[in-house]
């Protein structure tokens, strides 16, 4: 994985668990989702998608073949 | 008595799932078949199996409840923080540790580590500190277990009998079905309850006639609106909540789960769908509980609320005696079982019951995880297996799993705090404390023993103080904190309602902290392991 991809993903990584933070939003209530859901709680459901969409980057760009090619090589059968 | 005589009639299905339909091992049973279902955990079995570990009755009732008396602050502080810090400790630790499993034979975290630091019984320092903040998190289970039973029977199975009946079940298929009849067992019920969550939403919406109108009702009173906000909590409490998922890896069951994997890359759907099976069982547990405010109908919600307002507006003129009466009234472990009692006909009420008690029954991956520790941690390294051989080894195991199971039924019925506090104050918190050991192990060559000496004694020491402060200490009633000291304007140490309170953060964030100091310091100043270890486990670098 090259250093930019590497910087990228990390960056990545930490502006969304920055953005758990939503201060902005700390006492609004409305809009109310389909008329029913808060705010607040439907923009915590998107983060789950977004934390989802980031682990499918992560697997796609940065997953450790080297250790699995490692452990094929060296585990005992 | 219908929705009853479902559940038992699932809990007799478990049984036989992790008992019989699984038994059969061909090869014989070595203790890397029982303990690790010879490390051949297929794709869905693996993320079932792995995401009902973590979400016990914690995850349902003590969401629901929570939420019930705190509001959608509740899905933040627990849920989609853990929908990114759970996955990716996965990713980055989770498939280290298979590797390393894999690739040296070890079963538990503690042979990771003594391998790794060359020590003995430094190793077994941490076995102790896991065994026993891991007791608590299976005390859960057993207190969930009776809670919901008495719950879903409307009385008629007393709380110390629904708990045994749980405590029974998980023990049966524990015992006899090892990893495979765990790992299968947690498939299944987690399918079960993640289809519950869907079910329970749509059931109790067309029973309260919708959510619109509820949702504005709970809006337009000043009792009630701040549950849809976080107004109640402060942001940097809320900050701290996100240092709490870091516990996960570091949960022995987990660690121990991650050897199971057939191949590594079992882990990539297991991240990617992570997050979202946590949106799909959390949110609406969450919603529910919330909702659950404007249930006006129900005696016994109605009950919990009485007691919450007389709390708050009477509670500094009453004894404390009195206010732990009224605090006992108000748990809510039991909202989303009475809503859907009060909702859901009677044989979907015993279903949707049954999806709860699936969840509540995720203690057996503790269980057995305590049971694989004393046995390769404690018996087989001082040399039980070598004296009485692997078959002896495998008994040990089973008899751990009963003395375990039936010393957890025993506290959970003299337990006093709720599900949502026991877990979080006592076995998150340490666990969380207790990660930089694996991110050490993993990733930082001169990391040594006394390192993580230091983190397993300052998680010790953290949680027994914690504990200590709070007992001393009574809890406040809600509103302004009771400081117990200040420097400089600043309130360092406070008792508030929920716990205790470091400088406005919840004591997972310091005692985190203190644990990477420690590790980093101890480390520095005295000598990393040999050579020869290092580049066993730092080759490709």
């Amino acid at each position: 994985m090259s250093g930019a991809r590497r910087f990228t993903l990390a960056l990545a990584v930490l502006v969304l668990y920055a953005l758990h933070q939503d201060v902005w939003l700390w006492r609004a209530a409305r809009p109310l989702l389909l008329g029913f859901l808060p705010v607040g709680l439907v923009y915590h459901a998107a983060y789950c998608v977004a934390a989802s969409l980031l682990m499918a980057a992560l697997v796609r760009f940065a997953w450790p073949h080297g250790l699995e090619a490692e452990v094929d090589r060296d585990a005992p059968r | 008595m219908t929705p009853v005589l479902i559940v038992f009639a699932y809990l007799a299905l478990v049984v036989y799932i992790g008992v019989f339909a699984f038994r059969h091992r061909p090869g014989g049973e070595g203790a890397e078949d029982y303990f690790l279902a010879g490390r051949s955990i297929g794709p869905f079995v693996f993320l079932m199996s792995l995401f009902g570990a973590n979400m016990t009755a914690f995850a349902i009732l003590g969401s629901s409840g929570h939420a019930f008396h705190n509001g959608v602050v509740t899905f933040g502080m627990m849920a989609s923080s853990s929908a990114l810090v759970i996955p990716l400790t996965l990713f980055l630790i989770g498939t280290r540790l298979w590797a390393l499993g894999k690739k040296h034979g070890f079963i538990t975290p503690v042979q990771l580590f003594r391998d790794r630091w060359e020590c003995g019984h430094i190793g077994t320092a941490i076995f102790a500190v896991q065994a026993a903040l891991l007791v608590p998190y299976i005390v859960i289970g057993v207190m969930g277990g009776g809670t919901t039973l008495q719950a879903i029977s409307g009385g008629r199975v007393p709380y110390w009998l629904g708990g045994a009946v749980v405590a029974l079940v998980v023990m049966s298929y524990v015992f006899f079905g090892g990893m495979r009849g765990t790992a299968w067992v947690n498939a299944f019920q987690t399918t079960l309850f993640l289809a519950f969550g869907a079910a329970a939403v749509a059931v109790i919406a067309a029973g309260m006639g919708g959510f619109r109108s509820a949702a504005e009702s709970l809006l337009a009173s000043p009792a009630t609106a701040p549950l849809f906000t976080r107004e109640r909590v402060s942001p940097l409490y809320f900050f701290s909540y996100s240092f709490i998922p870091l516990s996960s890896i570091a949960f022995p069951h987990i660690a121990i789960f991650c050897l199971t994997a057939r191949r590594m890359a079992q882990f990539k759907k297991t991240v990617v769908l992570y997050p979202l099976c946590i949106l799909a069982l959390w949110l609406p547990c969450v919603f529910l509980g919330v909702m659950a405010n404007r249930a006006a109908d129900m005696p016994e919600l109605r009950a919990k609320q009485e007691a919450r307002r007389t709390l708050a507006a009477q509670g500094a003129a009453l004894d404390e005696a009195a206010r732990e009466d009224l605090r006992q009234q108000m748990r809510a472990d039991d909202v989303l079982v009475l809503l859907l009692n009060r909702y859901a006909p009677l044989w979907l009420a015993g279903l949707l019951g049954a999806g709860i008690v699936a969840a509540v029954m995720a203690s057996d991956s503790q269980i057995l995880a305590l049971s694989t520790m004393f046995t390769e941690d404690v018996f087989a390294h001082y040399g039980g297996k070598a004296r009485f051989g692997e078959a002896v080894q495998v008994q040990m195991g089973r008899l751990f799993v009963v003395l375990l199971t039936v010393l957890a039924y025993v506290v959970a019925l003299r337990a006093p705090a709720s599900i949502f506090e026991l877990a979080v104050q006592y076995a998150f918190s340490g666990f969380a404390a207790l990660s930089p050991l694996l991110v050490a192990a993993l990733f930082w060559r001169r990391s040594t023993k006394w390192g993580a000496l230091a983190v397993a004694a300052w998680t010790a020491a953290a949680v027994v103080a914690v504990a200590a402060f709070q007992y001393a200490v009574p809890a406040p009633l809600a509103g302004r904190p009771t400081v117990i000291w200040s420097a400089g304007g600043w309130d360092v140490l406070a008792r508030t309602p929920g716990g205790t309170s470091l400088l406005g953060f919840s004591p997972v964030v310091p005692m985190v902290a203190g644990s990477a100091i420690l590790m980093v310091l101890a480390s520095l100043a005295t000598r990393p392991p040999g050579e020869g270890t290092l580049r066993r486990y730092f080759a490709h670098r």
